[in-house]
């Protein structure tokens, strides 16, 4: 009997796209759940529309580029765009936006590009800029957490201002909007921009209903959600520890010297953590694997990039969040970081040219 | 009447084969500015034409005394004549849609379509074939700016050639139609990136096409060589 000798590695990983797709999803349920309790059922019926979407479209290009469609269209990957792109659309949005973006996603994004592990930028973010840049209007009517409405929004309101653009009752989305004093109300991001072009200071529009008590009513619980699902990716090893705390540090700094050098007109650290979308952005958008960088010190530079052009469009840009725009932008500095940071193999000296 | 087939060659190159618009890929940045609708895209296509036949053919007539050596500033000026002339005249009957060409007007000097047919083709042929090749290449121009001008207004605000009375006068208003009634319009198909986009689905539709085309082709088949020995010493 003679012992067959492998060559390393010896441990091999066993798990498939798809188990890990399926883990990033469930990671995003404490996320999604603080957006239900807070906002209502809108996210959740996009997240549903986009999925459909997602998978006819997918089904659709795999059929016509001759491709294995069980396997490529069950691996959780479209599904999971599908999710992240529903969670970030405004929860009032028409159903045509989710299903525009869906399509754009998985169609332009993804396919064209050669398919999963081909697609230079995350097809979420490029559907939900396109989406923004498309329709600035829909795409900008944010819905205020259900505490402030001055009406009670319930499952079937909400599916008939999605699908007809006024509720069983025939208010519409900017009537639902308005506070009950009478002025329409915006994500807290959104608040604080305005407020400063207005001439007031930040501790100023922290006096506003969105904002609450800390961050901004629901904003604050969501990313926390998505912080939770974030560490519990982390606990399963499904995404690498340096995106995201690079991100978050690069952001933490630099709100931090915006905050030191002009108090009046720069939020705080923490109210650019726990805002928008930068939960959402560090772990799950920014670790895609397929469209970031690749080794560990390129990973650092990608995160601090994203975390430099979130606070840069935040504080200076036209947009009150930036995490999509961040997001392209360092998918294309992705290529030119991983050309210089390649990692030494070992036997190689450091600066020895070939 | 005899037709010289060099003729038909020339309309299969310019409408086709050889396509500015989708093959040699020229003179984009026009054909990606200015086609938000077909009107303008009409517009520019049919100014384009009209300076790629006559700089055709003034290239053409002048090709034996035209130093080589300063060949190309010359063919720029006469290329940029005829465009400050189409440019004029555009100005004087339709005014509308020279304002709404803007500077793409002028900018038909720089077009690489229009120097590089006089280098390659008006600089050496005679008069009636440069400029046959000059309406050729414009049509092949024109047809790829009007397809991409419809999709994108399709698209974008759902009407076919809205703003027609701006070229034709005022009873083309009527022209205009209504595909389908839009809210809001898609800002990306309207915008260059969208642009980019069609064209891009544009091209790869044309390869489809050719690539159908050679697949339904009966294979040549391709004659055996056998080789004879012809080295009889060994």
């Amino acid at each position: 009997m003679a012992f067959w000798i492998a060559s390393s590695p010896h441990n091999h990983q066993q798990s498939e796209t798809s188990a890990l797709m399926r883990l990033v999803i469930y990671a995003a349920i404490p996320g999604i759940f603080a957006q239900w309790y807070f906002f209502g059922w809108g996210n959740l019926i996009h997240i549903l529309l986009a999925v459909i979407t997602a998978i006819v479209a997918e089904f659709t290009v795999l059929s016509l580029r001759n491709k294995k469609i069980t396997t490529q269209l069950f691996d959780g990957s479209a599904i999971l765009t599908a999710v992240l792109l529903g969670i970030s659309l405004p929860a009032l949005a028409p159903w045509w936006i989710t299903i525009i973006g869906s399509f754009f996603a998985i169609v332009v994004v993804k396919q064209l590009y050669g398919g999963l592990g081909h697609n230079p930028f995350n097809p979420a973010m490029a559907a939900y800029v396109m989406l923004l840049i498309s329709f600035p209007l829909q795409m900008t009517q944010w819905q205020p957490p259900l505490s402030l409405l001055a009406m009670d929004i319930q499952l079937t309101d909400t599916l008939a201002v999605i699908f007809t653009g006024y509720t069983p009752q025939g208010y519409s989305v900017e009537q639902i909007r308005t506070h009950i004093d009478g002025f329409t109300m915006a994500t807290p991001l959104d608040t604080v921009k305005t407020n400063i072009t207005l001439g007031l200071t930040v501790v100023e529009s922290m006096q506003a209903p969105t904002i609450g008590k800390h961050f901004g009513v629901g904003w604050e619980w969501i990313n926390a959600g998505f912080l939770l699902g974030g560490i519990f990716l982390l606990f399963k090893k499904a995404i690498q520890w340096t995106t995201p705390f690079s991100f978050l540090l690069s952001l933490f700094i630099c709100s931090f010297i915006g905050f030191i050098i002009s108090p009046d007109s720069s939020t705080s650290t923490m109210f650019h953590w726990f805002t928008g979308a930068t939960m959402l952005g560090a772990f799950f958008i920014l670790t895609d694997p397929v469209s970031g960088a690749t080794s560990v010190k390129g990973r650092l530079i990608f995160g601090a990039l994203a975390g430099l052009l979130v606070y840069l469009i935040r504080k200076f840009g036209g947009y009150p969040d930036a995490i999509a725009f961040a997001v392209l932008l360092c998918n294309m500095a992705a290529p030119l970081i991983d050309q210089y940071t390649r990692p030494r193999t070992y036997g190689h000296k450091l600066g020895v040219k070939k | 009447m005899k037709i010289n087939p060099e003729y038909k060659e020339l309309a299969w190159q310019g409408l086709w084969k050889n396509n500015p618009g989708l093959v040699q890929l020229l003179g984009l940045c026009p054909l990606l500015a200015v086609t938000s609708t077909v009107v303008n895209a009409l517009g520019l296509g049919i100014a384009t034409l009209f300076v790629l036949i006559c700089s055709n053919a003034t290239v053409s007539a002048i090709r034996h005394w035209v130093p080589k050596e300063i060949r190309i500033p010359i063919f720029v000026l006469i290329i940029a004549t005829f465009v400050t002339c189409v440019q004029l005249l555009m100005n004087a009957f339709t005014y509308d849609l020279y304002q709404s060409l803007g500077i793409f007007l002028p900018l038909i000097v720089t077009n690489c379509a229009i120097i590089g047919r006089a280098e390659a083709y008006a600089s050496k042929k005679p008069i009636k074939l440069a400029s046959f090749d000059g309406l050729m290449m414009g049509l092949g121009f024109l047809a790829v700016l009007m397809v991409l001008g419809a999709i994108r207004e399709i698209l974008g605000q759902g009407t076919l050639f809205d703003g027609a009375n701006l070229l034709l006068g005022p009873w083309a208003t009527e022209l205009k139609v209504q595909i389908y009634h839009l809210d809001s319009q898609f800002l990306l198909a309207i915008l260059p990136p969208g642009a980019f986009i069609a064209m891009g689905f544009l091209i790869a539709g044309k390869n489809v096409i050719d690539s159908k085309i050679a697949q339904a082709k009966p294979k040549k088949l391709e004659q055996a060589i056998e080789r004879v020995r012809v080295n009889f010493e060994s």
